[in-house]
């Protein structure tokens, strides 16, 4: 067990040096949340009515976006690791395989830390009041931790898959479209009643809605363990998947 | 024996990638596995590596069960790839700490080894730069320097020097000797007759799957003869037409005959003769002590004719 903690503690530092140096990522994970965030609140903001300031709205929407395409280029530094040389010397060596894909993990969920952190400054920039308490605060960072750190292992689960690096970008799409369909930009009962039902259902709009209840004080309701369920549920799932996913793809 | 092989078998679908190889390496040798592409070099270092099942065959390694120990098994050994294996975003130094680390060296044991080889495989200039500016035989270097970072007893190298200029073969090769002076064993696979030659004590000739010969470099030689004679044509219908005459094998490219002699003026007269009977005569004729090539040629023509 020791080992299986340094040897983890050895493959983050390496994913996050790595992730360092993948300067045009990292720009990307940053800038296209801000591109988004400045998009809605001044673009679209004026025309969409959802009954408070719509930037109090969208933050919450726009950092769930955040988190969602940042934890998706995990999908593509996995494959990208599994179509070169380097996880074959891994595996001739006596490491555990979720080791590997441990380090791509922890390495997405610290970087979307910063990067969301980032987000969150600018927001409070273009007028973004969070009313919360720390309290509140601490439950909502800690469901978006959890949040990134689920779809992070279903994206390294994808990347395991994925026959090239592309492959990867393409099935990591639906993690950057789903946001669109939820509570994130607009109410959902503005939406056709087809369109309500799956955006309603959907897990991104428990998350958002908590997040939103924690950080702007709308009210939560049950939304906050439909949303933890949620994330625990996608966690156990992707982390297991992940794992199999990638024993079957280097076993032959 | 430190690698013990038997009835070895792989297949990819229908397709028999391996088909009963045997084979035993003695400990602190260099042993040569040498073959055409596709003869199932690769397949058997990566099995033996314990990254890929085979199909059948008992297999031993450091004195561990390949199918039963795999664990065991990567603790003795380490593998360096055909591409190597190395982060092109992460600095020289810090590839060599990772394997250090993930070795279990210890943060700072993982630094002390690190330099040391860094500065054995004369890479401390570029220690501190990034993999993607070093050169091909530098990154070969590199590559080297990380699966010797926990001296290993079995060292699998599946092809050091493909691609490699001549200076960055020879630095490779300086390299291996060193490390069998240690005591550790090579186990490397080559498609170059002359590096198999150079550097093995044992030479296994793997030809589509199936073991065609082996021996030590003059074992194999002897079993082409003394001496070849070497005949060049004009034009591929005389080259055919001293084949027909003759025996031997022809190398249509180059338009040789390559025939074997008992090294004798009188025997180099008598072909002549025999070719100008025949009604061909060559441009030009050489006389040379076989090479590994000429048992490679002769041994994997045997089984294409079979």
């Amino acid at each position: 067990m020791s080992h299986a903690l340094s040897d983890s503690a050895a493959m983050v530092g390496r994913s996050i040096r790595l992730a360092r140096r993948n300067t045009d990522t990292l720009i990307m994970s940053v800038v296209l949340p801000l591109l988004m965030m400045t998009l809605f609140v001044y673009v679209f903001g004026g025309a969409i009515n959802t009954g408070t300031g719509y930037v109090n709205y969208v933050v919450p929407g726009i950092l769930l976006l955040c988190v969602g395409y940042g934890a998706a280029s995990t999908a593509m530094s996995v494959a990208d690791d599994m179509a070169k040389g380097m996880v074959d010397r891994l595996r001739s060596m006596p490491v555990r395989p979720f080791v590997v894909l441990t380090g791509h993990v922890v390495a997405s969920v610290a970087r979307n830390a910063v990067s969301t952190a980032i987000v969150l400054g600018a927001a409070v920039a273009m007028g973004f009041r969070p009313s919360a308490s720390p309290v509140e605060w601490a439950a909502a960072v800690g469901l978006l931790l959890l949040y990134v750190l689920a779809l992070s292992w279903l994206a390294a689960g994808l990347g395991a898959v994925a026959k090239s690096v592309e492959s990867a970008s393409a099935l990591s799409f639906f993690m950057l479209f789903l946001p669109y369909l939820s509570s994130a930009f607009v109410p959902t009962h503005t939406m056709p009643a087809a369109l309500r039902a799956f955006s309603e259902h959907q897990p991104i709009t428990p998350v958002i809605e908590t997040v939103r209840g924690l950080l702007t004080g709308t009210p939560v309701g049950g939304d906050g363990w439909v949303a933890l369920a949620w994330s625990v549920g996608l966690l156990g799932a992707s982390f297991t998947a992940a794992t199999l996913l990638y024993r079957r793809r280097t076993r032959d | 024996m430190i690698v013990e092989v038997s009835g070895l078998k792989k297949a990819y679908g229908s397709t028999a990638v391996l088909d009963g190889v045997d084979l035993e390496v003695v400990e602190g040798s260099i042993f040569a596995l040498l073959g055409p592409n596709g003869a199932g070099k690769t397949t058997t270092v990566r099995i033996l590596s314990t990254l890929t099942r085979p199909d059948a065959g008992r297999l031993r390694v450091a004195g561990f069960d390949v199918a039963r120990e795999p664990v065991a098994v990567r603790g003795a050994i380490s593998l360096t790839g055909q591409y190597a294996a190395v982060d092109a975003e992460q600095t020289g130094r810090e590839n060599l700490v990772l394997v250090g680390r993930l070795r279990r060296l210890g943060r700072a044991g993982a630094r002390v080894r690190a330099d040391e080889l860094l500065e054995r495989f004369d890479l401390v200039a570029a220690a501190d730069r990034r993999v993607g500016t070093y050169s091909g035989g530098m990154r070969r270097r590199l590559d080297l320097a990380m699966s010797l970072v926990a001296a290993p007893r079995v060292v699998f190298l599946d092809e050091p020097t493909t691609g490699l200029d001549p200076a960055g073969r020879a630095t490779v090769w300086e390299a291996i000797r060193d490390l069998v002076r240690t005591g550790t064993t090579i186990f490397l696979t080559t498609q170059y007759l002359e590096e198999a030659d150079r550097l093995a004590d044992r030479i296994m000739v793997l030809d589509r799957g199936r073991v065609a010969a082996q021996g030590t470099a003059d074992e194999l030689k002897s079993r082409v003869g003394g001496e070849r004679v070497d005949l060049r044509f004009a034009s591929a219908g005389e080259l055919e037409a001293a084949r027909r005459r003759l025996g031997g094998f022809a190398d249509g490219e180059r338009r040789v005959l390559s025939v074997p002699s008992d090294g004798s003026a009188a025997h180099l007269h008598a072909v002549l003769d025999d070719l100008r009977s025949a009604g061909v005569a060559p441009s030009r004729v050489s006389s040379h002590r076989p090479t590994l090539d000429d048992v490679f040629l002769a041994l994997t023509r045997e089984g294409a004719a079979a």
